[in-house]
């Protein structure tokens, strides 16, 4: 199959860049395809969700992205630079169970910080204490943490070392539904004040539209990217707006052709 | 009937203290019933622990029983968790370890007696490498696992955070796997306790084991048997207690029921 040229040249504040990623699994002797030809542009802080049936292979494109695994062919850039492996300047956060159980609120957020000088660590320590919302938790150890707590520390050990870009792989997924909507209004107020770029994934469609500028469709098995929707919605977004829920609706209707497909 | 209430303090105490006494009081009369000239009664026992106590020897016994144990427990500790984490953090090398470990583990460590009184004499240094050997399996496997059942998300996590493989390994693996590495740590110690008594009984002549086994040899003093007995199972309760006291450690706590 011919490879298509990429037609436009890319846009001037283009953050990280995929380009005709495909990964092949050997499964039983067999090679399985969990992601076909995947090209996507991603701008200098924007936020994008990746949406799909649950197994298409979101989170192996997360970990393909941010360097946990190689692409089979194809490439990932950032800043024109190829991806090689995992990289502080880029953070993974996990769905549950990501922070450190052994690491108080503090220690876990001063993990990737072992390089500065106390003073500097401690007052980086306290910023994402207080953004965070994780004031008097400082000694706390994270089994004693809610679940919303547990991710907002792990989001915070994440933005503590000051990276471009955040990857969320369900980062929200094992929370109750009233924490997992406090959550993403946390979540936008510190993009909103931070201006990272953040890739975020999830199967939740109401998430989807609640959060991202673009929501990239993913078809099931092997992923494709079958649509992406702008959501030019300003924030906050009134979530019972008529514009909010045309959107919705939009995206509803594609996942279904990408469940059915 | 069923309560829901949690039981009174004093009831933690009441229900174990009457078994005891109960058990006592079984002891005592079967005794008693049977009429046996040669095991002792709780009374005859009392009496010989007392008698133990004024000869000072039994505290140099003592003594000599938690050197051994120390020096055996130490170095197999010493020895087997840098070992067990090197193995469980290369599971190549563990493949080629693992079946001659798994071989060596189950021999008892009463069979290597002839080996080491061949090797090493008889002595301290016989009773000291059969504790060692006895605590160093449990201690190196408990290692080997604990490191293979870190959570990969951890590991993830630490080369996210841009961390070389040594850092990885202190930073992250090591305390990720501490609690089950202290487990194991436990359990040896107990096993370093069972093997010291019966190393003393063959291979020295100080220590509780050989308190045991004289006690009966010179006068078939079975009163100091039983009371060497006794003392021998409240040490090692006592041991035992002592090292849950690392359970409670704050950094390890999350390993312990404590489920984050």
């Amino acid at each position: 199959m011919p490879m298509p040229a990429l037609t436009t040249p890319p846009a001037p504040n283009v953050k990280l860049r995929m380009e005709h990623v495909d990964m092949l699994f050997e499964r039983d002797g067999k090679s399985v395809s969990v992601l076909e030809d995947i090209n996507l542009e991603v701008r200098d802080g924007e936020f994008v969700c990746l949406v799909g049936p649950s197994g298409c292979g979101k989170s192996t494109l997360l970990n393909v992205v941010s360097g946990f695994l190689s692409p089979t062919s194809g490439s990932v850039t950032i800043d024109g630079e190829v991806v090689r492996g995992p990289d502080p300047r880029r953070i993974l956060v996990f769905q549950d169970r990501g922070v450190f159980p052994w690491l108080t609120v503090e220690g876990n957020i001063g993990f990737g910080l072992s390089n500065l000088r106390v003073a500097e660590r401690d007052q980086r320590i306290a910023h994402y204490v207080q953004m965070m919302r994780l004031q008097g938790f400082e000694e706390t150890y994270p089994s004693d943490l809610s679940g919303g707590m547990k991710q907002r520390l792990q989001v915070a050990r994440a933005l503590a070392v000051n990276p471009d870009i955040l990857y969320l792989d369900e980062p929200f997924g094992a929370l109750d539904s009233v924490t997992r909507l406090i959550m993403r209004g946390e979540l936008l107020r510190i993009w909103q004040t931070e201006r990272r770029t953040i890739i975020f994934v999830t199967h939740d469609i109401d998430e989807a539209v609640q959060l991202a500028d673009r929501v990239v469709v993913l078809s099931s098995r092997p992923a494709k990217i079958q649509d992406i929707l702008t959501i030019d919605i300003a924030h906050p977004r009134n979530i019972s707006s008529t514009r909010y829920l045309e959107h919705r609706d939009d995206l509803l209707r594609k996942i279904g052709v990408a469940y059915t497909v | 009937m069923i309560t829901l209430s949690r039981p009174g303090r004093w009831e933690r105490f009441f229900w174990p203290l009457l078994a005891a006494a109960l058990l006592l009081a079984l002891w005592h009369y079967s005794v008693v019933w049977t009429a046996t000239k040669v095991f002792p009664s709780p009374l005859s026992v009392e009496r010989g622990l007392a008698e133990l106590l004024r000869k000072h020897v039994l505290w140099s016994d003592i003594g000599d029983s938690l050197r051994r144990v120390a020096i055996g427990f130490g170095t197999a500790a010493v020895v087997g968790v840098p070992l067990g984490l090197t193995l469980g953090w290369y599971p190549a090398v563990n493949q080629v370890v693992n079946p001659v470990l798994q071989l060596l583990r189950p021999i008892s460590p009463i069979a290597w007696i002839p080996v080491a009184i061949v090797f090493l004499g008889i002595g301290d240094r016989a009773a000291v490498f059969l504790i060692f050997l006895g605590s160093f399996f449990p201690i190196a496997i408990a290692c080997v696992s604990g490191v293979s059942n870190v959570p990969s998300i951890f590991r993830r996590a630490g080369r996210n955070f841009g961390l070389s493989p040594a850092q990885i390994l202190t930073r992250v693996v090591f305390p990720a796997a501490l609690p089950q590495i202290l487990v194991g740590l436990r359990i040896a110690l107990g096993i370093a306790w069972l093997v010291v008594v019966a190393a003393e009984m063959i291979a020295v002549d100080s220590g509780l084991g050989y308190l045991v086994i004289d006690s009966r040899n010179s006068g078939k003093r079975y009163d100091l048997v039983v009371a060497a007995m006794l003392l021998i199972g409240l040490i090692g309760l006592a041991l035992d207690m002592g090292f849950r006291q690392f359970e409670k450690m704050r950094s390890v706590r999350w390993g312990f029921g404590h489920e984050s």
